[in-house]
């Protein structure tokens, strides 16, 4: 897993790996407005409003689509593939998609799922599988 | 206004394949030389240039080689693929409001032997950080995403992507410099290539090129001293939908309404001609699916009528809007779409290998899935 394309952090992303290491799954909500904005960035584009919150969500969606890629890839996920992808609609904000990966349980390797099974419609929950100290990947599981 | 009151006069092009010997900037400056002698202007004449953000060569490169004057007007446009058009545009607005009388627009790139770019970011910074470390990693990928969703929502099938990519083909078929001149595609090649990400097969992307090509904008009126006949720029536009993301348009109400349909808007607006007296289209084909996309974003057919519209031959020669007729990205040749510019100069010309013959006007389109472009032109 250290071998991963982990994600570099900046100072709007940090407040969603701070919960995920939790393993909250948080999202970027305007004080004002009361919103969600996805991805983090620094003006609600309703109100303008520069004040926000991180709120938590119950971490279940419904998987929107889904793509399985096949070689050539970067070099950690050759491997892997061909491995499926999935985008999942926040229940608290359908216009949010997460984009992650399918799995079963902790510790599973992004190719666990059989694409044939996935299905566009499956209701999904997040859990944060930890790849080091700073990083605690969201991964999903069908429910 | 802008309508009609500048022209494309010169086009010009290098050879394309998987890799030229020449370096981009050489083929920079040969296409562009080669598109003022179409154009019958001299290079100390040019004193407006245009490109991509995208493009390695430079203007002061570029005006050094082909022994450019004084340059009045130079700029860029943004997003990859979405420029083209675009590029096209900054160079009417500049020669229509004096900023410069001769300009030229190009893009030079070896994307066959020069690499792939998605494959040199190892990390996932910026927008990247919420796509590429769950595997989402190539354009291909990002586009992917939203087919499935396309055809989930209004039943399309790989019978659709199929019908595009044999289409273009076809019209490749038929052209001389398509990389893909010699190569047929049948339905069962299409059916049974492999996969790149699914449901997108290999014959749903776009080649790899290197290749250079070149055009020259200048006003109506010196467009009549020039040996071709004048290809009328009537309308330009850009587009850029609200809470938009560039090629991961994940995160609004309605991702599969992309930057097409604001562009469109723009386009039309300022137009007297309209989608029904459109009779031949250069829709960018970095991927097929685009292709469905940008029918009915340019408002050929209504929303999930893109994928039936290339039923029956619908978008080949004969067809109901006959698109990409020098074979574009998926089969002539993939240069950010600017092959798509000149094979619209040529269908005006009357020159195209795949000749419209009552089209006065053409639709030339940029990159559905990120910030776009769209020009027509008329004889
Ligand atoms: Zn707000």
């Amino acid at each position: 897993m250290s071998e991963m394309l982990l994600p570099v952090i900046g100072d709007d992303e940090t407040p969603f790996w701070e919960a995920a290491r939790k393993g909250e799954l948080r999202i970027q909500t305007c004080k004002s407005c009361d919103r969600m904005r996805f991805p983090p960035r620094p003006m609600c584009p309703w109100c303008n409003s520069t004040q926000s919150e991180w709120k938590l969500t119950q971490g279940r969606g419904t998987i929107w689509s889904f793509v399985v890629p096949h070689p050539p890839l970067l070099p950690q996920f050759m491997d892997l593939a061909p491995y499926p992808v999935i985008a999942v609609t926040l229940d608290e904000d359908p216009k949010i998609r997460f984009i992650g990966n399918l799995v079963e349980r902790s510790g599973d390797a992004i190719n666990v799922i059989d694409p044939s099974t996935i299905e566009i419609g499956q209701a999904v929950e997040v859990f944060f599988d930890p790849v080091n100290e700073e990083i605690h990947m969201p991964r999903w599981v069908r429910v | 206004m802008l309508k009609d009151a500048t022209a494309i006069v010169g086009i010009a092009e290098s050879p394309f394949a998987k890799k030229l010997e020449a370096s981009e900037c050489q083929l920079a400056s040969e296409v562009i030389i080669a598109a003022l002698e179409d154009a019958g202007i001299q290079p100390a004449e040019v004193d407006g240039m245009a490109s991509y953000t995208m493009e390695n060569t430079s203007e002061v490169d570029i005006a050094k080689n082909i022994g450019a004057g004084d340059m009045s007007f130079f700029a860029q446009v943004g997003y990859g693929g979405g420029a083209g058009p675009g590029v096209v545009g900054l160079l009417a607005m500049a020669v229509a409001t004096g900023q410069c009388e001769v300009g030229v627009a190009w893009r030079s790139r070896k994307r066959g032997s020069g690499g792939r770019p998605w494959a040199g970011a190892q990390q996932a910074s910026a927008s990247g950080c919420w796509t590429r470390p769950f595997g989402l990693l190539r354009p291909a990928d990002e586009i992917a995403m939203l087919t499935r969703r396309y055809m989930h929502q209004y039943g399309a099938t790989r019978e659709h992507l199929c019908n595009v990519a044999t289409s273009v083909r076809k019209h490749a078929n038929n052209n001389p410099k398509a990389i893909m001149y010699s190569r047929k595609m049948s339905r069962d090649d299409y059916m049974n290539a492999r996969w790149i990400s699914e449901p997108l097969c290999l014959f749903d992307n776009c080649l790899e090129t290197d290749g250079a090509l070149a055009c020259v904008v200048v006003s109506a009126e010196r467009a009549k001293d020039c040996p071709h006949p004048a290809v009328y720029i009537h309308s330009v536009a850009q587009g850029l939908p609200p809470q938009h993301q560039t090629m991961t348009n994940y995160w609004n109400d309605d991702p599969l309404r992309g930057p097409a349909w604001a562009c469109a808007d723009a386009l039309y607006r300022n137009s007297d001609i309209q989608p029904k007296d459109v009779k031949v289209a250069q829709l960018y084909d970095a991927f097929s699916p685009l292709i469905i996309l940008s029918l009915e974003g340019y408002g050929f057919c209504e929303r999930g009528e893109g994928a039936d519209f290339t039923n029956d031959g619908g978008i080949e020669l004969g067809g109901r809007l006959p698109v990409n007729t020098s074979g574009g990205g998926l089969s002539e040749a993939y240069v950010h779409g600017f092959n798509l510019i000149n094979e619209g100069v040529r269908q005006m010309r009357g020159t195209s290998c795949n000749q419209v013959e009552d089209a006065d006007s053409c639709l030339v389109t940029a990159g559905e899935g990120v910030p776009t472009s769209a020009v027509i032109l008329r004889r």
